[in-house]
């Protein structure tokens, strides 16, 4: 039976006893003083029983389908074909993955003779575990029924019952994400350090020199590539937390202190998304504004100046757009805080006959102060993490230097760089894609942890 | 103390204020004078605090309020187009309900008013006139050692008098007081009443109070309001022992408010 049939079934049951529990818990007597009544209304047996039908059974569908496909091989590879296979490698996988694909009848022929040959025992173990797991699953579904149905009586607590099911099944869910997070770090965890075993992390977090291009065979020039990550660490620096937010963060304070000040309600009306609609533009489309508009258009204007080193893929260019890409989020971080600033300072520095702007310059923002600060390290945590600008505009060369007309690179554009194109999946060069992923992780981070710390000082400290 | 001669310091007239379409204060007449304090009673939501506002122009910062009538300072119409309204602040100084000093230090709080004034051409005269206002505040002992601290952290008492130093830091001639205790604690009260005592005579005091026991023992001359409208204004001692109108009795003796 497939797992989609199988699904439904299950699904089916759960409908079945919800429906049948409900007529059953309707049938009870509601009449008579308020202890004698049932405790709950029929929904909730209906729900309770039909929950316990469908949950079990599903959940240990979840589980099946990542542990058999494991079963299925072991059981293939005992059979007396699997002794034909390679011992190792991409052709051993290959062969099994093409076996199996032609058991479960997702493929007509096999490329390989030796995959026809293992078919028949691919689809004999596929069809075994199959049917363990529809057996199990169905045996779950009827047990958790026939437990739950016999539990339907007037005074059966279903409410408080099917509540606490909700309460588990909400935190599944949020585990889930918890889990994610988790695997993603400890595999980047797992692929760094597999780096570091073979280039020393001084090295990489010290060194200057950048080139990743190990050949493919040990006796090629350059056959060692240099991984001093300093240039990329720079880069990322220069364009995401200088460049950018010279840009973004005056023009972004601005623009919130005119929005809370200065603008009528009705002005704030119109601004205000269009700050949003500027927030949602894919960061791609930035990208090649970058690239096209602004990169070419700055390096003409160096060269007219006489800055004949100037480069078509620039820090600056990457730099100014991704300062305009923040400032939305700067701006509406800055806003939230200028506004949580009560009006009451604002009152007592007016009363004292301070002018508006004295009041902006030396209240409102000395008080907002912290809250900015928090947005700020937030937009610098998103700036740095930013990839497409940089990929497209900021160029490849793993240049230290303060020069905003030259090209320089990022962490995130390496990383794109590295794991590009064809891979071998243990060489330096493509595990260097986990350490410099890993550092970008701690760093964005930490940032937004202290910057999370500022922000909520600041929110007690008006409560 | 009670045959002071009454120099009149504000004078308001017929003045009557609207949020919008609604009006909230209805031809009120009004004298301020130098000796005595004044004080403002009615019950919440009768315009009490509207017109307290009127007299330093606070209702210009809110969108939809409008203010007709007249009202002078020495004779001059402060609504006028050549009245400069940051030079009325510093003449009329606030003190509002909740105690409201910057997140800035002691000294720094008190300092605002004379530097954005530009009247401490000095720091020696700076010094001198903090030091002089938290004295007047009768707050100067208490905090003459951590000027640096900051205004937010002092207790809640002690904050509203850094915020009356504050105000009258820049010297004004004219202290309005909206529920300047409401916020405060009994022996916290105390102390801002008997700095109220103290004050008198120097500036011209307003003060708007829902306590009626307080409007007796600060106050010389009450004014009670009623649903906008300025039901009776004449001495403490009168109205407090022989109100003229029924309404003011009623409240006076706690029937309603
Ligand atoms: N900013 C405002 N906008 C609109 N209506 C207001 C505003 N402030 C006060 N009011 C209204 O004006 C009336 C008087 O308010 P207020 O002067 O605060 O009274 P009090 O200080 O005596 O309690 C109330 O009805 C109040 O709802
Ligand atoms: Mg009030």
């Amino acid at each position: 039976m497939s797992t989609l049939a199988l699904l439904f079934l299950v699904l089916g049951l759960g409908l079945i006893a919800w429906i049948s529990a409900r007529v059953r818990a309707s049938r009870f007597v509601i009449t008579g003083p308020a202890s004698q009544r049932p405790h709950s209304l029929p929904a909730y047996h209906a729900w309770y029983v039909g929950l316990w039908v469908a949950v079990p059974a599903l959940l240990f569908l979840a589980v099946w389908a990542s542990v058999s496909p494991g079963l299925v091989t072991q059981a293939v590879l005992a059979t007396p074909a699997a002794a034909e296979l390679p011992s190792f490698g991409m052709e051993r996988a290959a062969i099994l993955g093409e076996a199996r694909a032609l058991a479960d009848g997702s493929i007509k022929a096999a490329f390989n003779p030796k995959a026809t040959a293992l078919a028949p025992a691919f689809a004999q173990a596929l069809g075994f575990y199959g049917t363990i797991g529809a057996v199990v699953a169905l045996l779950l579904a009827f047990a958790g029924g026939a437990y739950a149905f016999t539990k339907v009586k007037p005074d059966f607590r279903a409410r408080t019952r099917v509540e606490r099911l909700v309460m588990g099944a909400l935190l599944i869910a949020s585990l889930v994400a918890i889990l994610t997070t988790i695997g993603i770090v400890a595999s980047l965890i797992f692929e760094s350090a597999r780096f570091f075993s073979m280039v020393s992390p001084i090295e990489f977090l010290f060194g200057t020199q950048w080139s990743p291009q190990t050949a493919i065979r040990a006796d090629q020039v350059g056959s060692s590539g240099a991984f001093g990550a300093v240039p990329l660490f720079w880069g990322t620096i220069f364009v995401g937390a200088i460049i950018a937010m010279i840009v973004a963060i005056p023009l972004g304070l601005m623009s919130a202190i005119y929005l809370t000040q200065y603008a009528k309600a009705s002005t704030r009306r119109w601004v205000k998304p269009i700050l949003e609609i500027l927030a949602g533009v894919p960061t791609v489309v930035y990208g090649y504004f970058a690239a096209l508009t602004v990169a070419p258009a700055l390096r003409d204007i160096a060269v007219a100046v006489g800055i004949s080193s100037a480069s078509s893929e620039s820090a600056l260019a990457a730099g100014l757009v991704m300062g305009v890409m923040i400032i939305p989020f700067v701006s509406s971080m800055a806003d939230d805080s200028i506004a949580a600033v009560p009006q009451a300072m604002k009152d007592g520095s007016l009363a004292m006959g301070a002018t508006s702007s004295e009041t902006i310059r030396k209240v409102l923002l000395p008080a907002a102060l912290p809250g900015v600060v928090g947005g700020v390290l937030l937009a610098v945590s998103r700036a740095i993490g930013e990839t497409m600008i940089v990929v497209m505009a900021a160029g490849l060369a793993a240049n230290l230097t303060a020069n905003p007309f030259s090209s320089v690179t990022t962490v995130t554009t390496q990383i794109v760089q590295l794991l590009t194109g064809d891979q071998e999946f243990d060489s330096a060069k493509t595990l260097a894609a986990f350490a410099l992923g890993l550092v970008l992780f701690v760093i964005t981070l930490l940032l937004n942890i202290v910057a999370l710390r500022v922000v909520k000082k600041y929110r007690e400290a008006y409560e | 103390m009670e045959n002071m001669t009454e120099t009149l310091k504000m004078t308001a007239r017929d003045v009557s204020v609207f949020y919008g379409a609604k009006q909230a204060i209805k031809s009120v007449s009004i004298d301020i004078d130098m000796a005595n304090v004044t004080a403002f009673i009615g019950p919440s939501g009768c315009g009490k605090s509207t017109f307290l506002r009127t007299l330093n122009r606070m209702n210009d910062t809110i969108s939809g309020a409008r203010v007709e009538g007249r009202i002078e300072l020495d004779g001059e119409d402060i609504y006028a187009s050549s009245m400069d309204v940051v030079q009325l602040r510093a003449r009329v100084g606030m003190v509002f309900q909740k105690p409201n000093p910057f997140p800035k230090s002691i000294y720094e709080n008190v300092a605002y008013g004379p530097r954005i004034h530009g009247l401490a051409p000095a720091k020696a005269d700076l010094d001198r006139m903090v030091e002089s206002a938290l004295r007047k505040a009768g707050l100067w002992d208490e905090v003459k050692d951590r000027l640096n601290e900051s205004g937010t952290a002092l207790s809640g008492g002690q904050q509203q008098r850094l915020c009356i130093a504050r105000a009258i830091a820049v010297d004004p001639e004219v202290v309005l007081m909206d529920e300047p205790c409401s916020a405060l604690d009994p022996i916290a009260t105390a102390k801002i009443e008997e700095l109220i005592h103290e004050l008198r005579g120097r500036y011209a005091i307003a003060i708007v109070t829902h306590n009626m026991q307080q409007a007796a023992r600060v106050s010389q001359k009450t004014a009670f309001f009623h649903l906008g409208t300025l039901v009776e204004y004449g001495d403490t001692s009168e109205i407090f022992t022989n109100p003229r109108e029924e309404r003011t009795k009623d409240y006076i003796t706690g029937r309603y408010g």
